[in-house]
């Protein structure tokens, strides 16, 4: 992103809470238009904090009403049937499949972005370089529901012949046996996720790799080393922690991405140890394709399993977030 | 950027046997040659695995030929080379697709009229029919969550960038980096439980809305912030030492100063709550017909309309579909270029 380039290639900021200002504000507060202008910021400030925590507050209020009367285990039920008197409901499907498509994603998409990072930032020819960035830029901001219809009516026929090649000579494995049903099944979701959180990851990882130290990369030049080694020893180390943030940032994405999910896969509410036939879910996914017939209860439950959605993105930017700002030259906040 | 120095590659005695320029470029035009044939000759009929059998080959054989000629080390390094130009081409290939295939099968249904007229009694199976409706709901949608989470959004970037110390500026920091992460679904279900459930509001634009400016507001604070904190110091400064309130020299000078990065951060914040389908598809519920009110009874929307027409299932709805994919890719990108544009025209000077 342009903002965050500018960020970080400024000389860094003079922090305004330097004593200048602040000696002035001790007398100027006093005013009533200081005062009055202070309320207001600080209250803007304050209503965000409210909102998260009315966020977590509403959620589990409802979230509890529903589990109340469930008649299985919440976590540990394999069914969704809010209309059975009792209803019985539990998330252990959705778990399965929303982390299973996040670990496909992040297996595909973080070694590629590294790679396109790399492509960016060392490889490429420097002409090429900056207008290779700012397309992937603009390619972040693709609308989720665009991916989801280019995944369904165009990527799904694609994977016809890589399932039956996995099937042919990975079969066995038990995770890549195939029926021969439509490919709309996690590992497909699980591409159509990498695929969309590519630029994202791709952008922060870019941004870390440009600012690896450059006297570092030429005094291993001088030592002989070749293009690679430079990398593997003055970039890589420099940028790892700017890189797993990242991830987590694509992570957070992908765990909570509803509508591409809810238009490729065909879902079904079971396990099943094979990625490539039809079948699981994931909690988006859950919520938008069950929401326009849940009654009113019905919406109770989904809004259950997504409060458990809630906190898991919650601590996986939590975590994200911690790592940047150990590191604070750098932030993956616009990305 | 270090391309320079790392590509610089004068013969010189010092140097080890290495190979010619042309190299790689002979290398891969052999190992496309050659998966070709394999193609061919065991039959396959997915050009993927051909392209696939094709990028093997170049890896092994670039590493072969080097290790040979250059020693393992340059092999190595050609090897990292060829990975990073595999990445960069697998990525580009479904990227590149995505837009073509969009823009290809987005303009045969994609017209003056198709802008200009609702789906009101346009069955599924029938052509014609637009996302006038759809176009309207977002708009006035996506306008009144700017409304409302702009001016939020920068008294709390000015709160954090200006006045802010201690522990209250620093969990609103990080809440606000947290917020940026909570997925669409969770805001729209959080307006749905608050606003439609308990409060009993019923479905309305208005509620997609209030979902649309929690995911919009974090991103406006954070871009605000980096640009308050370019405004240079002396700025403040100097307004401070000629009297002016605090409140004054925040609206007259440190405002105006960063205008340019505000409006650039906005209008991209604007752009990504355009494409958002999950809060609209529960807290605005669609419809097929025009309704020009936000806070009553159901509105549609341009990503709700491209769910509902790919639902519908037929061949001219998915036409439909491609063409609102269209409409809202554009819509996207021309906010995206002319924030970018604003960034550079406007950008503070700050002496580099």
């Amino acid at each position: 992103m342009d903002i965050s380039t500018q960020n970080t290639e400024a000389p860094p900021p003079t922090p305004p809470r330097s004593t200048a200002v602040h000696k002035r504000t001790a007398r100027g507060a006093t005013r009533p238009g200081d005062r009055i202008f202070l309320g207001l910021s600080r209250g803007s400030g304050i209503l965000l904090l409210v909102i998260m925590a009315a966020i977590a507050v509403f959620l589990t209020y409802r979230a509890a009403l529903a589990i109340s009367k469930d008649d299985a285990n919440f976590l540990t039920a394999f069914e969704w049937n809010t209309n059975l008197e009792p209803p019985t409901f539990g998330i252990a499907v959705l778990a399965f499949g929303t982390v299973v498509s996040a670990i496909i994603a992040m297996a595909l998409a973080v070694p590629v972005a590294v790679g396109i990072a790399l492509f960016i930032t060392h490889y490429a020819p420097r002409r090429l370089g900056g207008p290779i960035a700012y397309v992937i830029d603009l390619l972040a901001a693709v609308p989720s529901i665009v991916y989801g219809l280019w995944g369904a009516i165009v990527l799904v026929p694609h994977m016809t012949g890589l399932f039956g090649w996995l099937d042919h000579y990975f079969g066995w494995t038990g995770i890549f046996e195939w029926q021969g049903g439509a490919p709309r099944s996690m590992l497909t979701v699980g591409i159509l996720l990498a695929i969309m959180i590519l630029p994202i990851i791709t952008n922060v990882s870019r941004e870390v790799f440009r600012q690896a130290p450059q006297m570092h990369q030429e005094a291993a030049l001088a030592l002989g080393a070749t293009r690679w080694e430079v990398i593997r020893m003055s970039v890589l180390p420099f940028g790892r922690s700017g890189v797993i943030s990242a991830s987590m940032l694509g992570l957070g994405r992908a765990l909570g991405e509803t509508m591409a999910v809810a238009t490729v896969l065909s879902p079904t509410f079971d396990i099943s140890a094979s990625l490539l036939d039809p079948g699981g879910g994931t909690f988006a996914q859950n919520i938008a394709s069950k929401f326009n017939e849940a009654t009113t209860f019905g919406q109770d439950a989904l809004i259950a399993s997504g409060l458990v959605l809630f906190v898991i993105t919650l601590l996986v930017n939590g975590a994200a977030r911690m790592i940047i700002n150990r590191r604070k030259e750098y932030s993956g906040a616009n990305a | 950027m270090s391309t320079a120095p790392l590509t610089d590659k004068r013969p010189s005695t010092l140097r080890g046997a290495s190979l010619p320029k042309w190299s790689p470029w002979a290398i891969a035009a052999g190992s496309v040659a050659l998966a070709v044939g394999i193609g061919l000759a065991a039959a396959l009929d997915s050009k993927v695995q051909w392209g696939l059998i094709a990028a093997l080959l170049f890896v092994f054989g670039t590493y072969g030929i080097a290790a040979r000629v250059e020693g393992r080390r340059q092999a190595k390094d050609r090897v990292a080379t060829s990975l990073v130009w595999v990445c960069f081409i697998v990525a580009v290939v479904p990227l590149a697709s995505l837009i073509w295939e969009t823009v290809k099968r987005g303009v045969k249904a994609f017209d003056l009229y198709f802008l200009s007229h609702s789906m009101g009694v346009v069955a599924d199976n029938e052509p014609g029919g637009g996302i006038y409706h759809a176009l309207l709901g977002t708009l006035e949608q996506v306008g009144i969550a700017t409304l409302i989470s702009v001016p939020i959004g920068v008294l709390t970037a000015i709160y954090l960038v200006e006045y802010g110390r201690g522990k209250l500026a620093r969990a609103v920091t990080f809440f606000v980096d947290v917020m940026t992460g909570v997925p669409s679904i969770v805001a729209g279900l959080f307006i749905l439980s608050f606003w439609i459930l308990i409060l009993d509001m019923g479905y309305s634009g208005f509620a997609g809305a209030l979902a649309l400016s929690i995911l919009m507001m974090p991103v406006v604070v954070r871009s605000t912030e980096e640009m308050l904190k370019l405004v240079p110091n002396e700025l403040r400064e100097a307004s401070l030492a000629l009297g002016v309130p605090k409140w004054r020299t925040i609206i007259k000078v440190v405002l105006p100063t960063s205008i340019g990065g505000i409006t650039t951060g906005v209008m991209l914040a604007v752009a990504r709550i355009t494409g958002e389908t999950a809060p609209v598809l529960l807290l605005v519920w669609g419809t097929n017909f025009i309704n020009n009110n936000p806070f009553s009874g159901p509105q549609a929307s341009l990503p709700l309309y491209i769910y509902r027409q790919y639902s519908a299932g037929t061949e001219v709805a998915y036409d439909r579909a491609w063409a609102a994919a269209l409409a809202l890719i554009a819509f996207v990108m021309i906010l995206n270029l002319a924030a970018r544009g604003i960034a550079r025209w406007k950008a503070p000077k700050t002496g580099r």
